[in-house]
């Protein structure tokens, strides 16, 4: 009512009415832009930004260099943000896997025979038994340690909980009346599964894949932290991080704390991105 | 019949972690022998002058020409006898390693999990009790962002401000350097468990927070309490008779399967602390190829995830009525 109000007080005044929708979807553009920005600079960055200059080794935050610089005089913002960018690469080649492998296995256990569907159930239970961080370990010491690594242990941990959505909501769908008409006109379970089942997989999977990237990047640089993932001449945030912990006690906090801050910051806008295409796409969540 | 129903439970869990840890040690042993990293360079390691021969010899003795499923059962059978094999970095048999880290992990991991479930109850009791109003809002922000800080950043920034700003906490490890083992204090042990609980309950606390936050309002919003109000109880008195009994199962539950997390988080928070527990030594196996311990470390946090997640099972058949009922109707 108050929205109509509104409305129709906006329409008299001409003035631009901005409603919640047209709202979200200009923050989420926003959101997506600004990731973009980060990924684009860290990608198109030269190299020669980050060379080793000892006339400047470890200064603090100042105007010239707002993150500092490092032990060996290179630029920590250039560093942080070129480390952004093969997150966000990293988590974006990671979390599509994840994801398509968790429509595929969502699908065929909601549609296929039940001994498919326990055995899915299954392998879901058993790659969730193993904490994360240790399955991830042992992957990267499948695959030699290095980028290879990282990228297939993201991809083949995450898809469990998309996985489970999925699954659940195709047994849902499947149970709707014009699936049984469509069957009872004699469709294949295929062309059922294609036409009127996976299109209502679209927003799920969308949201699913974008709120998958901040736990990619999380573990991306967690692993890399550790040692298993990226290799030490790459810039990585993990790196970074693994790094300022030599000069801990010697008080260079700027090592640590803004790189680190900055990919909180890049996970919060992964995350906000997804809440805000899910009030988008999804129309339960678009009328809350 | 009660007998019948718990003996029928014990099997089926029986059943479970059998296949369960078989499936976990047919996968672990796959990736492994799948490593490019040849075990007997890691043996050898800095030694000079080892020849061909005798590496030869020592893979000849290790079995590695044996074909995968060869080699597969002869670890599993002499798993299946107690003996996990000798651990290539600390040199002595994986099971007592993993007993004496363990011991370690679990203060730790204990002082981080009671805490994270203490006070993120509390904190998301009370945002469901100012569901929409200021302080909601703003600790439901506070918690959506601590739900995406990094252990290891946030345990970085604690040693940062906390121990090398303040000095209030020395600056890792579970007990102060140069003392003998025996003559460490219980005090000096909670010293230096502080900030490596705080840092491993961090990211647990903000979900338990929001989870049951989520679960009163639902609670809250529910047609009984608003009879209840018509009533004229008080919204302390809502809050104790209605709120917290039925959410205290979901949060509970949700307590017990967060052990995975737990276990994963104390990898990162350990490395951070220095920290000699289970954690720190799994990321150690990996980085020093050090196979008998990382499937020894792999096999056992399987059994603690599912542990947990067994626990709150049997917790949730115990406490709450409804599945008690529906069980012995089964």
């Amino acid at each position: 009512m108050s929205d109509m109000t509104a409305a129709v007080s906006g329409a008299q005044r001409r003035r631009i009415f901005v409603n919640r929708r047209t709202k979200t979807i200009l923050f989420a553009a926003l959101i997506f832009f600004v990731i973009l920005g980060v990924y684009l600079s860290g990608a198109l960055l030269s190299d020669d930004l980050i060379q080793a200059d000892f006339s400047k080794k470890a200064l603090k935050p100042s105007l010239e260099h707002p993150f500092g610089t490092d032990l060996l005089g290179r630029d920590m913002l250039v560093r942080t943000v070129k480390g952004l960018s093969v997150s966000i690469s990293v988590g974006m080649i990671a979390s599509s896997v994840s994801a398509v492998i968790a429509l595929f296995v969502g699908v065929a256990a909601a549609t296929g025979r039940s001994w498919l569907d326990h055995f899915i159930n299954w392998v879901i239970d058993l790659v969730m038994g193993i904490p994360h961080t240790v399955l991830l370990i042992l992957i990267s010491f499948a695959c030699g340690k290095g980028l290879k690594g990282v990228l297939i242990g993201v991809a083949v941990t995450h898809w469990t909980g998309l996985a489970r959505i999925i699954r659940s909501e195709v047994l849902q769908i499947g149970s709707q009346q014009y699936i049984g008409v469509s069957k009872k006109l004699g469709h294949s379970s295929w062309w059922i599964t294609v036409h009127h089942i996976l299109p209502h997989m679209v927003p799920q999977f969308i949201i699913g894949l974008i709120l998958l990237f901040p736990h990619a990047i999380m573990h991306e640089s967690g692993l890399t932290f550790l040692g298993f993932g990226l290799s030490p001449e790459q810039p990585a945030i993990g790196i970074i991080l693994s790094e300022s912990m030599k000069y801990l006690s010697s008080g260079m906090w700027w090592l640590a704390f803004f790189p680190g801050l900055m990919l909180v910051v890049i996970v919060l806008l992964f995350d906000r991105l997804g809440e805000n295409m899910k009030k988008i796409l999804d129309p339960y969540s678009a009328h809350e | 019949m009660k007998n019948k129903y718990y003996l029928k439970l014990t099997g089926k869990y029986l059943l479970r972690m059998v296949t369960l840890l078989i499936a976990v040690s047919i996968i672990s042993f796959l990736l492994v022998s799948m490593s490019p990293v040849d075990p007997v360079q890691q043996y050898v390691g800095a030694v000079p002058n080892v020849s061909m021969e005798q590496r030869a010899k020592i893979a000849e003795y290790w079995g590695l020409n044996d074909p995968p499923v060869e080699r597969f059962f002869a670890w599993g059978r002499s798993v299946l006898q107690g003996d996990f094999g000798v651990s290539l970095i600390y040199r002595r048999p994986v099971l007592d390693i993993i007993k004496e880290k363990f011991v370690t992990s679990l203060a730790l991991m204990a002082a981080a999990w009671l805490f994270s479930g203490i006070i993120g109850f509390t904190v998301g009791c009370v945002m469901g009790a100012f569901h929409g109003k200021g302080p909601d809002k703003v600790l439901k922000k506070v918690c959506l962002i601590m739900c995406s800080i990094p252990t290891f950043w946030i345990g970085i920034v604690f040693l940062m401000v906390f121990s090398v700003k303040l000095g209030w906490f020395p600056m890792g490890m579970s007990v102060p350097k140069g003392v003998p083992t025996d003559q460490v204090t219980i005090l000096q042990r909670i010293h230096h468990l502080i900030l490596p609980a705080l840092t491993l309950s961090f990211l647990s606390f903000a979900n338990v927070a929001l989870h049951t936050r989520e679960k009163l309002v639902d609670v809250l919003e529910s047609e009984y309490v608003m009879f209840a109000k018509a009533r004229g109880e008080s919204k302390w008195s809502i809050l104790k008779r209605h709120g917290l009994r039925n959410i205290m199962l979901p949060a509970v539950t949700m307590q017990f399967g967060s052990f995975s997390e737990l276990f994963g988080g104390s990898v990162l928070a350990e490395n951070v602390f220095s920290y000699p527990g289970l954690g720190a030594a799994a990321s150690a196996a990996g980085m020093g190829s050090d196979v008998p311990l990382l499937l020894g470390i792999t096999l056992f946090s399987a059994l603690f995830v599912f542990v947990g997640n067994m626990l709150a099972n049997i917790i949730y058949g115990v406490v709450d009525p409804q599945i008690r009922e529906g069980y012995r109707n089964e």
